[in-house]
């Protein structure tokens, strides 16, 4: 099941440059959560930041208090920890081009010890239904490899590599901006039948995207969150004039 | 700053106005052909209907271009509903004034007797109401629009009274009664046109505010 993620005060810096400014915004449990914004407005570093990504760069630094549940992630738990807890999708899909279907999938549980075939036969197949891609590769696991799928197939692979290891939030960064719209209203189904199950954090261009699949709308501007509301209000009747000036196209 | 679409936005707002004149004059002229007789009066009113429908229709479907076409959101977005709101009440504004000289042309055939109804007061009070709407709407002020709301109270108690006079002229002078229906009918429809330029107002409140005022309510949306 999904959990809530409380972040109070946070802050990021990539080397001098004050990226995210005191944000502070509960996501709710089993709901996906949008994050909209401008280029360079500090939304993606947010996302990293929840998954402590953003510190694997050697110039970044973050401040504040991310809380997972009753799990602080900055002082509790290992960077190791929090990514299985919290799995991660990106704009391009990263498939392991040199594995097959069947071990892109299965690889996380493999570096996680997981070595029983029955288990992870099933996890595999479990992940890739979740991901509902199971009826289109169930004859090629082994076959073919992760890179021999389309766009769209693989970026739904990725889906599936992070729910085989059981996370309780997904983070997905663009994950449908790479796609053709077939593939972008796939992944969109998979959303909504995934957020009953999991906290979903989604970074998106696509406003529209935005407004079909969260409940939850967040506006970023200059590395502040200027409004975080249910996304029929941000849509319809945003509270702020710079939420409403980007939505509607008067921006800059 | 998307300059085609706020283009877009101002044509559609343009066009609305000026179905907007065209429903303002039909119910002016409707309402003077009761005051004057004046049947010629009561053929213009009807020969703008056409005009006005196909006006109806074509506003409709800029503004479903534009909602297909250009996704809008939040101001905008509020702005073309009430602008296809406004458009299905102006329309019906139309009607009201072709339904009004119908009952003058009826009048015609009949002895002139005094009507115990102020009927170009309730006339003027309606039309009031719909210029001082659609004045809300040409500045994007609620606030006027707000004002609008009170004056539908003043309108509905003279159809009531409307209603009573005419009722008692049919008891005591059945002879009458065809002269008190077509006034009851009139003054029936001026408070529907009332009604509508409530609308008007409640629709200019909802782009601008984007608070939903109508049946007398502000509706709270769920939140999670």
């Amino acid at each position: 099941m999904g959990v809530e993620i409380r972040v109070t005060d946070l802050n990021a810096w990539y080397g001098p440059v004050h990226t995210l400014k005191d944000v502070t915004l509960n996501i709710p449990a089993n709901h996906a959560t949008a994050l909209i914004g401008p280029s360079g407005c500090g939304k993606s570093t947010f996302v990293r930041c929840l998954n402590r990504m953003h510190e694997t760069n050697p110039i970044a630094r973050a401040e504040g208090t991310v809380c997972m549940g009753e799990l602080d992630i900055y002082k509790d738990a290992s960077p190791v920890e929090i990514r299985r807890r919290i799995g991660m999708v990106f704009q391009r899909p990263n498939p392991f081009p040199t594995m097959s279907i069947y071990d892109n999938v299965a690889s996380g549980l493999k570096l996680n010890g997981f070595r029983k075939k029955r288990v992870l036969d099933e996890i595999v197949e479990r992940s890739l239904k979740q991901a509902a891609l199971w009826d289109e590769v169930k004859d090629d696991l082994r076959k073919k490899s992760g890179a021999s799928l389309s766009g769209g197939q693989q970026q739904r692979l990725c889906i599936a590599r992070a729910l085989a290891v059981d996370p309780e939030v997904l983070l997905m960064d663009e994950p449908a901006s790479a796609l053709d719209p077939v593939s972008t209203a796939k992944i969109e189904d998979l959303i909504f039948q995934l957020k009953d199950q999991y906290t979903i954090v989604i970074v998106t261009h696509n406003m529209q995207q935005a407004a079909r699949v969260a409940e939850k709308t967040g506006f970023f501007l200059n590395g502040r969150l200027v409004e975080f509301d249910a996304t029929h209000k941000i849509f319809t009747m945003p509270s702020d004039k710079r939420t409403e000036d980007y939505i509607t196209g008067r921006f800059g | 700053m998307r300059i085609n679409f706020q283009q877009k936005l101002d044509e559609l707002k343009e066009r609305l106005l000026v179905m907007a004149g065209l429903v303002e004059q039909a119910i002016q002229r409707a309402t003077e052909a009761y005051s004057t007789r004046d049947l010629q009066l009561c053929e213009l009113v009807k020969l703008s209907e056409p005009a006005i429908n196909r006006m109806e229709r074509e506003i409709d479907q800029a503004a479903l271009d534009l909602l297909a076409m250009e996704q809008p959101m939040a101001v905008d977005l509020r702005f073309i509903i009430a602008v296809i709101r406004i458009n299905a009440d102006l329309e019906r504004v139309g009607d009201q004034a072709v339904n009004i000289a119908s009952r003058v042309q009826d009048l015609g055939m009949f002895a002139n007797i005094d009507i115990p109804v102020d009927i170009p007061k309730l006339a003027s009070l309606a039309s009031a109401m719909v210029r001082k709407a659609l004045q809300s709407f040409i500045e994007g002020d609620a606030d006027l629009a707000q004002s609008v709301l009170s004056l539908d109270d003043q309108v509905d108690e003279m159809n009531r009274e409307a209603f009573r006079s005419l009722g008692e002229l049919i008891q005591s002078k059945p002879a009458m009664t065809p002269q008190a229906l077509n006034a009851l009918i009139i003054s029936r429809n001026l408070e529907r046109v009332g009604d509508h330029a409530t609308n008007i107002a409640e629709d200019v409140i909802f782009w601008v505010r984007g608070a939903d005022v109508r049946h007398g309510a502000m509706v709270e949306r769920d939140k999670i």
